[in-house]
């Protein structure tokens, strides 16, 4: 992280940041050059923060659908959430809301989706309630991506537009203190009860009835995953974007590292996410004379990682 | 015999607009094995999960000890009931430990880690089934058999007072098929567990079973110890073949063979 806060244009000598750092906590050791102070406190340090907890949500919601819905291909927009949240933001940036209006509507379209496929999955009884849950939501994501392509077919092509690509691609760009308040306590409210269900989450991955033969209240757990997961993705997704492939990715590498078992899966996968999340942001913002849009780095550098594990890892992956 | 601990009374399950078995009564005492014979689709697959409560009931109840399980909390059926299912275990790369020790999940606070007692548990489910070698095994990569033997140390380290068990011979081998027959008499001879099994084997039913509940046409055709149940022309009716049933030494092994080959 300190290596992440002193690279940028504004090059930051690791010793002034430590010095700095020093001052800050009360120590003596020197205070930094005024425009320094300001980059690190405005601009890298919320960046920097926010990497890491968006990295976290995304793995951590993608970690535990992936255990939930018994597939290890299944990331954290498999209800809609994403789509909804694209959405959100779609809508706001056409309406030419401030920033704040564009986050708060991503958020709002990122739990609408859910709830609409979690109604639809209990209006329709008597079959496969996970089964039916995850039709709703690809469906329904499905719906809110045609809502996008509507409406970047109606926007300015001038202003609106490019804003709306530049949402959509996902980026760490804009993220201030003021975004921060909001996802970080999402993202924690998000985590404590997976942590705590740690246990249950492993006997989920049974399947249903087998869980509930065991003696869990599927239905009920259920809800606590989703609404958790959907918390966290859904303040990832207002204050970045759409940042695909960690989600999915994530916890497949993380479980290949330490087995599937929830109690190890999740501080892993959150490590993992956090930190790779935090390297590409970094790089996107120092290797080249533009930023690289996010989605695009993460997906060149995680693949080869991704299949090289796969191909060397000696556990089994899945049956 | 005494009253029965499970007692199924006039229970018909399956689907809504589908019913697939109708005003079925019996009762599992305890130390009992009872096996349940009936044709592909016959309906011992659903009946089986509605007397587990993951399926509701069309009509009738379950009782245990005289008292109606409808309500029961999934937690409060686990302790009662321990599930050996078809085939299970999901297919995330978990142990044969761990897998066991999910037995132990209504043991326990829902936030708790597994302890000392829950381990304890787990290990004698394995000892007493005889794979504790396998527990460091990742599911993955065991064989049918060891599956289903690894899934009854699970419904055993859950404690449960009887098992379940839908077809746990179906994918086993010769050996293995007896070898978990075996296990599951012991068990109910041993520790008083009530035994509800369900196979297309009536052979195994003579090996292991103390009476026999046949199905056919989704209601109970009989009901009694093997001998009297399991005859030519109740295994005509069920599934309509032609066999006799061939006393084998003693009279309590027999078995069935096909008419067509007896000359």
């Amino acid at each position: 992280m300190a290596v992440a806060i002193s690279v940028g244009p504004l090059r930051i000598a690791p010793a002034d940041l430590v010095r700095w750092l020093i001052a800050q906590t009360g120590g003596r050791p020197g205070p930094l050059a005024a425009p320094a102070e300001t980059a690190i406190l405005q601009i890298r340090l919320p960046r920097v923060l926010a990497a890491v907890a968006v990295g976290a949500a995304l793995s951590a919601s993608g970690a535990v659908y992936q255990s939930l819905f018994r597939n290890p291909l299944v990331s954290p927009d498999i209800l809609g959430v994403s789509s909804g949240a694209a959405f959100g933001a779609v809508v706001g940036i056409f309406l030419s809301l401030p920033v704040v209006g564009i986050e708060a509507m991503s958020f709002a379209g990122g739990l609408a989706a859910v709830l609409v496929a979690y109604a639809v999955a209990a209006a329709i009884r008597g079959r496969d309630t996970v089964l039916v849950l995850v039709l709703a939501g690809v469906v329904i994501g499905a719906l809110f991506g045609a809502g996008i392509g509507l409406l970047k077919y109606l926007a300015d092509p001038y202003n609106q537009l490019p804003a709306i690509t530049f949402w959509l691609l996902g980026s760490l760009a804009a993220v201030n203190l003021g975004d921060l308040a909001s996802l970080l306590p999402a993202v924690a409210i998000g985590v404590v009860p997976l942590a705590l269900l740690r246990w249950q989450i492993d006997v989920m991955t049974l399947g249903e009835e087998e869980a509930s033969a065991l003696g869990l209240d599927t239905r009920r757990l259920r809800i606590v995953v989703v609404a958790a997961a959907t918390l966290m993705t859904s303040a990832a997704v207002a204050a970045s974007g759409v940042i695909g492939w960690i989600g999915l990715v994530v916890p497949h590498l993380a479980r290949l590292v330490v087995g599937p078992a929830f109690a190890r899966l999740l501080p892993v996968s959150i490590l993992f996410g956090a930190g790779f999340l935090l390297v590409v942001d970094t790089l996107a913002r120092t290797i080249g004379n533009i930023e690289l849009p996010l989605g695009v780095l993460t997906a060149a550098l995680g693949t080869p990682v991704f299949l090289w594990l796969l191909a060397f890892s000696r556990r089994p992956a899945w049956s | 015999m005494t009253a029965p601990r499970l007692a199924i009374e006039e229970l018909s399950c399956g689907y809504p607009g589908h019913t697939v078995g109708r005003d079925l009564t019996f009762g599992v005492a305890a130390g009992e094995v009872l096996c349940v014979l009936g044709r592909n689709g016959e309906g011992k697959s659903t009946l089986f999960k509605t007397i587990l409560g993951l399926l509701p009931p069309l009509a009738g109840r379950v009782r245990v000890d005289g008292e109606p399980t409808a309500g029961w909390s999934p937690r409060r059926r686990a302790m009662m009931f321990g599930y050996v299912p078809q085939s299970g275990a999901g297919g995330f790369p978990f142990t044969v430990r761990e897998i066991v020790l999910m037995g132990r999940i209504a043991h326990r606070g829902p936030f708790s880690a597994p302890s000392r007692a829950d381990h304890a548990a787990a290990e004698w489910a394995l000892d007493g089934l005889g794979i504790a070698r396998l527990a460091g095994r990742d599911w993955p990569r065991l064989s049918g058999g060891e599956r289903q033997l690894a899934l009854i140390a699970r419904a055993l380290a859950q404690e449960p007072r009887t098992l379940v068990l839908d077809e746990p011979t179906a994918s086993l081998d010769f050996g293995n098929q007896l070898r978990v027959l075996d296990a599951v008499r012991g068990l109910a001879r041993t520790r008083g567990l009530g035994v509800l099994l369900s196979t297309h084997h009536p052979e195994q039913a003579f090996a292991c079973a103390d009476r026999v509940a046949i199905l056919a046409e989704g209601r109970l055709l009989r009901l009694g110890p093997p001998a009297d149940t399991i005859t030519a022309e109740t295994l005509r009716a069920c599934y309509s073949v032609d066999v006799a049933v061939v006393p084998l030494g003693s009279d309590r092994y027999r078995v069935c063979v096909p008419r067509a080959h007896l000359g």
